[in-house]
């Protein structure tokens, strides 16, 4: 997957240097996947490849209906999203409030981060034996595990952020009588926002993996209860739908991260479509 | 345009100055040693010197952004001793905050009627219209116009400009020069001009001050009619010529 669609944007790049013009040049990118589709297609059925264990693109097609039709791949997909927001909001909200804390206030960094940074290094996914037995394999289990995933990015590009603020501009706010809160307010955190997104970014992609890896082990709903369930039965296609499906996720995250970035970084010369009025 | 053209407040005039027996050290280096200055209100003063000769330590000293070891920073009869809310500052960057638009700059203190105050001010600096637009865009002369109508909002009655002109082009600095000129005499707030271009320093100045090692080695009048003519007018020069053997 990963690799058709690096593919795919090298495709974009030629096209663009050829100048193609209208339809040629907006198709020019799929050209590669389509035509790796079509082998793959060709090759499950001719019996090149053995089609249980890589059914066609057809089959996955049908199978992607049946499951949208009977309900069920909507059901996984929103138990799973709710438990990726759920975690998010918990562990990002989390990381934020302790990276503001920390970056602004000495005693708290001294208190909290090297524990943290002590913390950071333990890999989340090492404390599923552990949470298990804490919190056995309802859906706790798994806010939690997604919440730790998502909280260090999200704390350590917040703490950053508001460490590298301009020196100068804050020593120009307190010469222009700004106060603490609006020093906070309208200095410091927007200062910080770009490394933030960062951190949220880093944090979309942390969120997907440890539900992944999540639902695989414990769970009775969700895209990964979904494709293992379906190993049990042999049944690739249900597999495969379901990587492709925690594929599109991860891109639709990506795509509301920049948006957002697109939103609320409009001041910055990097986001800023018409060239400056500059004098 | 007039200075009656300017918008004036009611507060509109400038608070003295004196520093007296002022120690200023920083580790084993002396940057002034018994230093004494009194700048009387409303007066235009430029301080001219070689980097490290204590220029900036003293207008940090008079902004309250530093504290003297010894002896007496005074503004209008009393000790500095945190920042006064008479006193703006305008620094060699603009030092605008990118994520605000320039009106939100210019009222970023967020005073009462801050929007207004900061609409009006725009206008007096020449950029009118330029409200909503982001600091990125504005060109160098543009930003320091901000920073310069951002310290003008709150009726300053002391302003400290440390070399804010010295990154801009020929054209635009005599520009800011004649701006500047015209809302100092409409308004009549004491001004201390940081610079090492002592032509700036004769344009501008009622008075210069040589700053070398810490000390006083120059100080002159400058009675040149106003406004100034940028042109080589042979007084100018020859001050000029005398300011510079005492750097």
């Amino acid at each position: 997957m990963a690799e058709t669609s690096v593919a795919g944007g090298y495709a974009a790049g030629e096209s663009r240097k050829l100048n193609l013009k209208g339809l040629g040049s907006a198709l020019a990118p799929w050209t590669l996947p389509i035509a790796l589709l079509l082998l793959w297609e060709i090759a499950s059925q001719t019996g090149l490849v053995n089609a249980r264990l890589m059914p066609a693109p057809t089959k996955i097609a049908a199978t992607f209906w049946r499951l949208l039709l009977d309900g069920s791949l909507f059901f996984h997909t929103l138990a799973s999203t709710q438990r990726a927001v759920i975690g998010l909001v918990i562990g990002g909200g989390l990381g934020f409030v302790a990276g503001v804390l920390t970056g602004l206030w000495k005693p708290a960094e001294t208190l909290l981060d090297s524990t943290l940074q002590m913390v950071r290094n333990i890999p989340h996914l090492a404390l599923i034996p552990l949470v298990i037995l804490w919190f056995g394999i309802d859906e706790t289990a798994k806010i939690f595990l997604v919440s730790i995933g998502v909280f260090f990015p999200i704390y350590i590009n917040t703490f950053y952020g508001v460490r590298t603020i301009d020196p100068q501009l804050v020593e120009m706010a307190s010469v222009y009588g700004l106060d603490r809160k609006a020093l906070v307010q309208r200095i410091i955190l927007p200062g910080a926002l770009p490394s933030i997104l960062v951190g949220l970014r880093y944090a979309l992609g942390f969120m997907w993996l440890t539900l992944i890896v999540a639902e695989t082990i414990s769970a009775t709903s969700g895209i990964g209860y979904m494709t293992m369930n379906a190993r049990e039965f042999l049944q690739t296609d249900v597999v495969l739908l379901g990587i492709i499906v925690y594929a599109l996720l991860g891109k639709l995250a990506d795509v509301a991260t920049r948006a957002i970035e697109k939103r609320v970084l409009v001041w910055h010369p990097a986001y800023q479509v018409k060239p400056g009025s500059i004098k | 345009m007039s200075a009656a053209d300017f918008y004036v407040p009611e507060s509109a005039g400038g608070l003295p100055i004196s520093l007296s027996r002022v120690e200023k050290s920083f580790g084993a280096l002396n940057v002034l040693g018994n230093f004494n200055l009194d700048i009387p209100a409303g007066q235009f003063l430029a301080v001219v010197g070689r980097s490290g000769g204590g220029k900036s330590t003293l207008m940090r000293l008079v902004a309250g952004l530093d504290a003297a070891d010894s002896g007496r920073v005074g503004i209008g009869g009393r000790q500095v001793e945190r920042l006064h809310p008479s006193v703006r500052l305008l620094f060699q960057e603009a030092r605008l905050v990118p994520w605000q638009r320039v009106i939100e700059n210019v009222g970023i203190a967020r005073g009462p009627n801050w929007q207004e105050t900061a609409r009006r001010t725009l206008a007096d600096v020449g950029l009118e219209g330029r409200e909503n637009d982001w600091p990125s865009v504005l060109s160098g002369g543009q930003r320091q116009r901000v920073a310069l109508a951002r310290a003008l909002v709150s009726e300053p009655q002391i302003l400290l400009l440390d070399e804010p002109f010295g990154a801009l082009d020929a054209l635009t600095r005599i520009e800011m020069h004649r701006l500047l000129e015209r809302i100092w005499a409409a308004r009549g707030f004491t001004t201390v001009l940081i610079t090492h271009d002592v032509a700036e320093a004769v344009a501008l100045a009622d008075r210069v001050v040589v700053l070398r090692e810490g000390a006083i080695a120059l100080d002159i009048e400058i009675d040149l009619d106003r406004p100034r003519q940028e042109l080589a007018d042979p007084r100018a020069v020859d001050l000029q010529r005398r300011i510079l053997d005492a750097v």
